[in-house]
């Protein structure tokens, strides 16, 4: 039975040496608080951060500033805790944006601002939808 | 109307098809547990039964396409996929894009694959069946939409609902309940693509199929035939494996042509849900070919196809219960029906556990230990690291299970994918695919016969000394410094050469047998192709002109993007390119039309000739004919000239889509060594607030015949001539004189025609644009005193593109080793298939 031994040990060392290097590598999903303070201490490692899109009280979505040339975009998330935050997107404005139900941003603080790296859009309009809007009822 | 009609009657198939599958797994049930004539009694019983159920599936696919084709849009289904102006192929594919046309899409697959095992086998049938009609029941329900009253229990999402059944909280539809919506809301765009009409099918044949190899290991567990389920499984786990790769691929063949993130992989979770158990798919067939031939590994066998099906399983779970929402980029909304799919999943893998426990000591398996120079050994190794490669991706992949599964608990828990995916998946699946590289090529030789430490050194230096030196020389020639590829590659050309001297050896004998060699060949030149396409793609949009094309862009994106004028050439690596403007795709046209020769009609799907269409000299259209556009795509028409005087033109895209977004697409030069290919980083005016700002205007006092210019163009008015006011729609006192002035762009004379106009003494101007050259002219006024007219112009920025391009070196290896991977499929299945026809009318099976 010795090569059978010794086969299994290797698979639970490789499968071992798998979930360090998945542990090592994760990222994690975190509050602008936390991300904050993570910058601060010197972490620089890119984190998730899942939010919503700030809304005024008639639930219009507000503070999207895409730049002049429209390659990149900056706006405000409000996370889990509430806490509202300026987010720079180095890529054009994604078109789903303003209809997104979740969006999770993925990269970390430069100074004061949120440097986002990808963005993750959760949104109803492209599987399931709340109502239709008058516009194309019409 | 609301055509209610065919909404019930899909509706009541949806149910006759749940009712009769649940009828037919009790009616296969109690003939796999009787003999003689009861046990034909029950199979007639429950075979007429799956019949009904199969015509009933195809009667819910007929409704629900015919509701799509027809326009039905009081639909929801119809009115949220489809559209009036979707041709047939898409709305076809506008089918299964929704989740409850592609379970039906699954379980259509699944009936006819039940078909075909009620007509091929003898002994298997009834307990093969049992398994089969228990997961159309499952399947079926998912669609069936019913809620229990009650408890107010939904079960399945139904695809036959109305608009207002949908949207029980919308005022509009509240007032209006009979209202239907003019008009669909389209298909994404991005899923307009005709892989879109092949991958999904091909893909949820591979998800139908990997149920065949998981009934006929149920059924042998169940009845207790241990080893006799292996040879009429053995052929479907094959086709299987074959289908759901080739359907992997298509998915990421759809993805490079179509996205702009310029490859065919993405490790996105959704991707890799079916990546895995397409690997313990393959890894169970190769165990299960062993056990055929030398009674080991019966038990490993018995697991890996279990756990293949379940990880399909697992992975349906993922992708649609909405619990992939924050990771992945495919976004999957939940419609209520995790806890069914949680259900579906936790009730196969009980059933499996159970069965097999019940047994397991009852299982024969070999006591001999594996000889390290036998072909179990290697083979036991290759599926071994085809697991782990499987157990590294989903691992990771599972992260937002693990977290709910904590916070279900009470605990928090908040990891996250590694952010650099690529990264993070290729440092293991890299050096995984070398090992199996090496297996693969080492391993064919046990295959034939009996080897010591002896005879394999013999059988393998000339491979291995052949493979130093192709390798030693392709490794200089392309530069690679790198480890992990200096290593990959070498391992797999080790591959493609051992397995080509196997194969040389058996075109003499026995050319039935060279699946696995060739097989084996297809995948090491996939490998070959990955390891360049994807290790050594090249920005050559290299903005090398030291000026930065938009100011305040990232420094990435002002580096790696040529800027282009048009008809401006410019040089790009060893090209030079030559934007020639925008291009409409014509209905019945073979060949695109300039976007400013069309002007829109009421209609958007038409447009109105603005002058002759004439392409090669040939006329197509007359001025002020309406043409039938694809009003969706605007191309860009880029002419290349390679250094070496080659001449090719590129079209990448934009699609328009209100509601959903302009997306771009890439458009590729495909040839022998490499891809090139190119996307559009940007281009200006596609939105329709986004209007062209003209300069203050100009005016210039001139002759006729004399030259002036115009944002450094030169223009002559040629002839100024009355024109006949009616003609314009105009009243017969008006009077309407037109100038013809000819201006001399880079690429051509372009004439253009401003109006002048008088009615009661009121005068009008109609100017005319030349949006190639930036211009616009106005026929300001006429001065017969001096013999001269007044031309007012006015200037706005020329049209341009931002093009991004990317060379692919070697990416047509993988799609050749595709297709060699198939074909070796296609041998193995045919062997294998021969054998069990051969038991199963000996009657054994």
């Amino acid at each position: 039975m010795k090569t059978s031994y010794i086969f299994g040990l290797v698979i639970i060392a490789v499968a071992v040496a798998i979930i360090i290097s998945t542990a090592g590598d994760a990222s994690s999903y975190v509050t602008f608080k936390d991300a904050k303070e993570m910058a601060e201490n010197g972490d620089e490692s890119s984190i998730h951060v899942v939010g919503q899109l700030k809304k005024n009280e008639h639930g219009k979505v507000v503070g999207i500033q895409p730049s002049q040339d429209k390659l990149s975009v900056t706006f405000v998330l409000v996370d889990e805790n509430g806490q509202e935050q300026r987010v720079f997107y180095k890529e054009p404005m994604p078109t789903d944006l303003m209809k997104s139900e979740n969006v999770v941003v993925i990269g970390s603080y430069k100074n004061d601002i949120f440097m986002a790296d990808k963005l993750l859009l959760k949104c109803p309009s492209k599987y399931q939808e709340e109502s239709i809007s008058i516009s194309e009822a019409n | 109307m609301i055509h209610s009609f065919i909404g019930n009657l899909g509706h009541l198939f949806v149910i006759v098809a749940l009712i009769t599958s649940l009828v037919a797994t009790i009616a296969y049930f109690k003939a796999s547990n009787t003999t003689g004539t009861e046990e034909e009694g029950w199979k007639q019983y429950a075979r007429i039964f799956f019949y009904i159920h199969a015509v009933a599936v195809v009667g819910v696919v007929y409704s629900l396409f015919h509701i799509i084709y027809n326009n039905y849009y009081e639909y929801h289904y119809a009115w949220s996929v489809s559209s009036k102006t979707l041709p047939l192929h898409y709305m076809i594919s506008s089918f299964w894009q929704n989740q409850e046309g592609s379970f039906l899409l699954w379980i259509f697959w699944e009936a006819v694959l039940g078909i075909i095992i009620i007509n091929t086998n003898k002994y298997w049938e009834a307990p093969v069946m049992t398994v089969f009609s228990l997961v159309q029941a499952f399947l079926a329900s998912m669609i069936v939409g019913v809620v229990i009253p009650g408890i107010n229990l939904k079960i399945g999402s139904d695809p036959f609902i109305l608009l207002r059944d949908a949207f029980p909280n919308d005022e509009f539809l509240k007032i209006n309940p009979d209202f239907i919506p003019p008009d669909g809301r389209g298909m994404n765009p991005l899923l307009q693509n005709y892989w879109m009409v092949i991958h999904p099918p091909t893909l949820f044949l591979g998800f139908a199929t990997t149920l065949v190899p998981f009934a006929y290991c149920i059924a042998g567990l169940w009845k207790k035939r241990f080893k006799e389920w292996i040879r009429p499984a053995l052929p479907w786990a094959l086709f299987s494996a074959m289908v759901l790769g080739v359907g992997i691929l298509m998915g990421g063949y759809w993805a490079y042509e179509t996205l702009t993130f310029g490859g065919y992989w993405n490790w996105d979770p959704v991707e890799n849900a079916v990546y895995v158990p397409w690997l313990v798919l393959v890894a169970s067939y190769h165990t299960m070919i062993t056990y055929k031939n030398s009674n080991t590994a019966l038990k490993t066998s018995i697991i890996l196809v279990i756990a293949t099906f379940i990880l399909i399983l697992y992975s349906t779970f993922l992708t649609r219960s909405g619990i992939l929402g924050n990771s992945s980029v495919h976004s999957f909304v939940d419609l209520g029906l995790s806890g069914q799919l949680l259900l579906y999943l936790m009730a196969f893998m009980a059933i499996s556990v159970f069965l097999s426990a019940r047994v397991w000591r009852q299982i024969p398996s070999s006591q001999k230990e594996i000889a390290t120079y036998s072909r179990e050994f290697w083979i036991f190794m290759g599926a071994t690291t085809l697991c782990l490669m499987g157990f590294q991706v989903i691992v990771p992949t599972s992260f937002p299970v693990y977290n709910s599964i904590i916070e279900w608990f009470g605990g928090t828990s908040n990891i996250a994918l590694p952010s650099d995916q690529v990264s993070f998946y290729t440092q293991w699946q890299l050096w995984f695919a070398a090992i199996l590289a090496i297996l693969s090529g080492t391993g064919q030789f046990f295959w034939w016969k009996k080897m010591d430490k002896k005879d394999l050194i013999n059988a393998i230096t000339y491979p291995i000394l052949l493979t130093l030196i192709v390798a030693g020389i392709i490794l200089v020639v392309a530069g690679i410094s790198d480890i992990g590829y200096i290593v990959l590659l070498t391992t797999s050309i080790y591959a493609v050469i051992s397995n080509g001297k196997i194969l040389l050896r058996l075109f003499k004998s026995n050319i039935k047998l060279s699946g696995g060699a060739v097989t084996h060949i297809g995948m090491a030149l996939m490998l070959i192709g990955i390891l360049f396409s994807s290790g050594y793609s090249k920005v050559v949009s290299l903005n090398t002109s030291g000026i930065r094309i938009f100011k305040d862009a990232e420094d990435e994106f002002n580096l790696e993007n040529v800027l282009l004028f048009i008809n401006e050439p410019r040089a790009m690596d060893k090209y030079n390119l030559n934007y020639k403007g925008r291009r409409v795709e014509v209905k019945g046209l073979s060949k695109y039309v300039n976007y400013h020769d069309l002007g829109p009609a009421e209609d958007e799907t038409k447009a109105i000739a603005k002058k002759d269409i004439i392409i090669d000299g040939r006329k197509y259209a007359d001025k002020g004919d309406t043409l039938d556009i694809y009003h969706e795509n605007i191309y860009f028409e880029i002419d290349f000239t390679s250094n070496s005087g080659q001449k090719f033109t590129l079209y990448p895209r934009v699609q328009l889509n209100p509601t959903m977004g302009n997306v771009g697409s890439p458009d590729i030069k495909r040839s022998i060594q490499s891809d090139l290919y190119t996307h559009l980083s940007y281009a200006p005016y596609l939105s329709p607030d986004e209007e062209v700002e003209w300069s203050e205007p100009e005016d210039h006092e001139v002759k006729l015949g004399e030259q002036f210019f115009i944002n450094d163009y030169v223009t002559i008015v040629e002839k100024v001539e009355r024109v006949n006011a009616t003609d314009l729609g105009l009243n017969d006192s008006d009077i309407a004189i037109k100038a013809i002035i000819k201006v001399f762009g880079e690429a051509g004379e372009y004439i253009v025609e401003p109006l002048y106009l008088i009615r009661d003494r009121m005068v009008a101007r109609i100017p005319e644009a030349v949006e190639d050259l930036g211009i616009k002219i106005t026929f300001l006024n006429i001065h017969p005193e001096t013999n001269s007219f007044t031309i007012q112009t006015s200037t706005t920025q020329k049209d341009y593109v931002v093009l991004k391009a990317l060379e692919k070196p070697m990416i047509n290896v993988l799609w050749i080793g595709t297709l060699i991977l198939v074909f070796g499929f296609f041998i193995a299945i045919y062997r294998r298939y021969t054998e069990f026809i051969k038991m199963r009318d000996k009657g054994r099976e």
